[in-house]
């Protein structure tokens, strides 16, 4: 029960606590002060009291879409296990299903942004198909090191009571899945270099382009659940670096907590010292970081499991 | 010790990858510069404790690698692409993208050769001989995948960066003395290409190797 009631806490309250940290970073490195790191949480609740303008042309589609990704990568943030073995939903073959259901998610964002009618919007929506295509082989390819070391599709195997990543014997497949799954986190999460969350009306972004005709609670939603999602791939890096299996609860929570504001620092910096990559980079990049993870896959079948 | 080397050896790996994607001349030479630090320092983590060889040698071969591979060759390379004032490779044969996907196949096939090929005994590590093979197959992609002369002779050093890991497993049977000679052999053909490179650049002020397909004189 209380694993249980912690996962919920952790997974509802405190993602928003990691783009207040990345937008600090990025001003700490600029050089400036930077917002407070709770004003994710403003933000939100200034946007829940709003209320929403739609226009003639959308359908239902549009108001469903931003209810349909949040609920979405909820139920994707049930099916991982944050800082315990289990999930409060597991089940054989969960690995699976967290990919795609964050593909629901993503489906859900495009089809509203296609629903506006706007040409702007559609171009958006096709780029985030093109890159969540590309990013999608790299993202499996990781989740199938992580499947085949522990023999088993499920994250409570997977992730379970024991130790798979000995420092030595996978020491080489590890390495290279951590920096595969850390450019498929940018690429997911629109972050610099494929995308830059902090532009608006610029021709070359993508994320952010889709979402340009949500208001008000809608827009609340759209990025509480793009927190959530950043948080669930920085809690899937975490937990391949640092295997929790076999620790306690507060001492995986505190590995969890830190290691997830690691990584949001670590795209801070990513961010303030690289420049987005032209459009045609992208896919280069996606394929760049599916090529890592082959090989590191392929070094796991070559040294034999352990 | 085995775990250093191994990570090394994925390094290696990784730098060819890197080789393969890039499109900078500049990032292929630094590449390749690193992966030269990564082979000297190599030979010291997999010596044998029981090998007949002095300690001295080993270090003299690693110093000497190191000055060859990561500074002078590199020096050369840099030298040749601001001669030449080019920068980016452009249009190569094999896209980019498509060279990254043909490394990854090829590095499955390293990796298979790997496990089904026979040694005459087993190699200190048994990431050795796969990525061997990846860096020699990597180095002729390059080599036929890329029109600039200066990637192409990145590719060359690849082929025979590759071919040095393989001696790794086979040190004990080649005497020093002939990494040592090739490692001249390699300095020397660098440098021939250098001046090649130097004179397609004086000749079409451009180093596109295509350039050289109309180099008949009856026209």
């Amino acid at each position: 029960m209380l694993d249980i009631a912690i996962h919920l806490l952790v997974l509802f309250i405190y993602p928003p606590l990691l783009l207040g940290f990345i937008a600090k970073t990025k001003a700490a490195v600029a050089g400036r002060s930077g917002p407070p790191v709770l004003q994710p949480y403003y933000d939100l609740a200034k946007l829940l009291r709003k209320g929403a303008v739609y226009s003639r042309t959308t359908t239902w589609l549009f108001r469903a879409g931003p209810i349909a990704s949040l609920a979405a990568v909820i139920s994707a943030g049930l099916l991982l296990p944050l800082a315990s073995s289990t999930a409060p939903l597991g089940f054989a073959g969960d690995v699976i299903a967290f990919a795609y259901v964050l593909a629901v998610a993503r489906f859900f964002t495009m089809a509203a942004a296609l629903d506006v009618g706007s040409s702007f919007e559609a171009m958006g929506a096709s780029r985030e198909a093109t890159f969540g295509a590309l990013a999608e082989p790299a993202l499996f390819v990781v989740l199938a090191i992580l499947a085949v070391s522990a023999r088993s599709v499920g994250f409570s195997d997977i992730f379970g009571a024991h130790q798979f990543f000995s420092w030595d014997a996978t020491y080489a497949v590890f390495i290279v899945s951590a920096i595969a799954l850390f450019a498929v986190l940018l690429a997911e999460n629109s972050r610099v270099p494929v995308d830059d969350p902090a532009t608006h009306l610029e021709l070359t972004m993508i994320h952010e382009v889709m979402v340009l005709d949500h208001g008000g609670v809608d827009l609340a939603f759209i990025l509480y659940g793009a927190a959530m999602k950043l948080f669930l791939f920085a809690t899937l890096l975490v937990r391949l670096v640092f295997p929790m299996g076999g620790r306690g609860l507060g001492e995986s929570l505190l590995i969890l907590l830190g290691g997830t504001l690691t990584v949001a620092i670590a795209i801070g910096v990513v961010e303030s010292v690289m420049a987005r990559f032209r459009l045609v980079r992208v896919p280069q990049f996606l394929i760049g970081a599916f090529v890592l993870a082959a090989v590191g896959l392929a070094v796991l079948f070559h040294r034999g499991i352990p | 010790m085995m775990v250093l080397a191994d990570v090394l050896l994925l390094i290696v790996l990784m730098l060819g990858l890197a080789i393969v994607g890039t499109s900078r001349l500049s990032a292929a030479v630094r590449a390749s510069a690193i992966q030269g630090v990564a082979l000297a320092i190599l030979p010291l983590l997999l010596r044998d404790a029981t090998s007949p060889t002095p300690v001295a040698l080993v270090i003299a071969t690693a110093l000497g690698t190191l000055a060859i591979k990561a500074i002078l060759i590199p020096h050369l390379l840099t030298r040749a692409i601001r001669e030449a004032n080019v920068r980016l490779e452009v249009e190569p044969t094999v896209s980019l993208h498509l060279s990254l996907l043909l490394a990854a196949v090829l590095t499955g096939v390293a990796f298979w050769i790997g496990s089904a090929l026979p040694l005459p005994r087993p190699a200190r590590s048994n990431l050795i001989v796969p990525i061997a093979f990846a860096t020699f197959f990597f180095g002729a992609l390059v080599l036929v995948g890329r029109r600039k002369a200066v990637t192409q002779v990145v590719g060359y050093l690849l082929l025979e960066n590759g071919i040095f890991v393989f001696g790794q497993c086979l040190a004990q049977e080649t005497p020093f003395v002939v990494e040592l000679g090739i490692l001249l052999d390699l300095l020397v053909g660098i440098f021939v290409m250098g001046i090649a490179i130097n004179h397609i650049s004086r000749e079409f002020e451009d180093i596109d190797t295509e350039a050289l397909s109309s180099l008949r004189d009856d026209d």
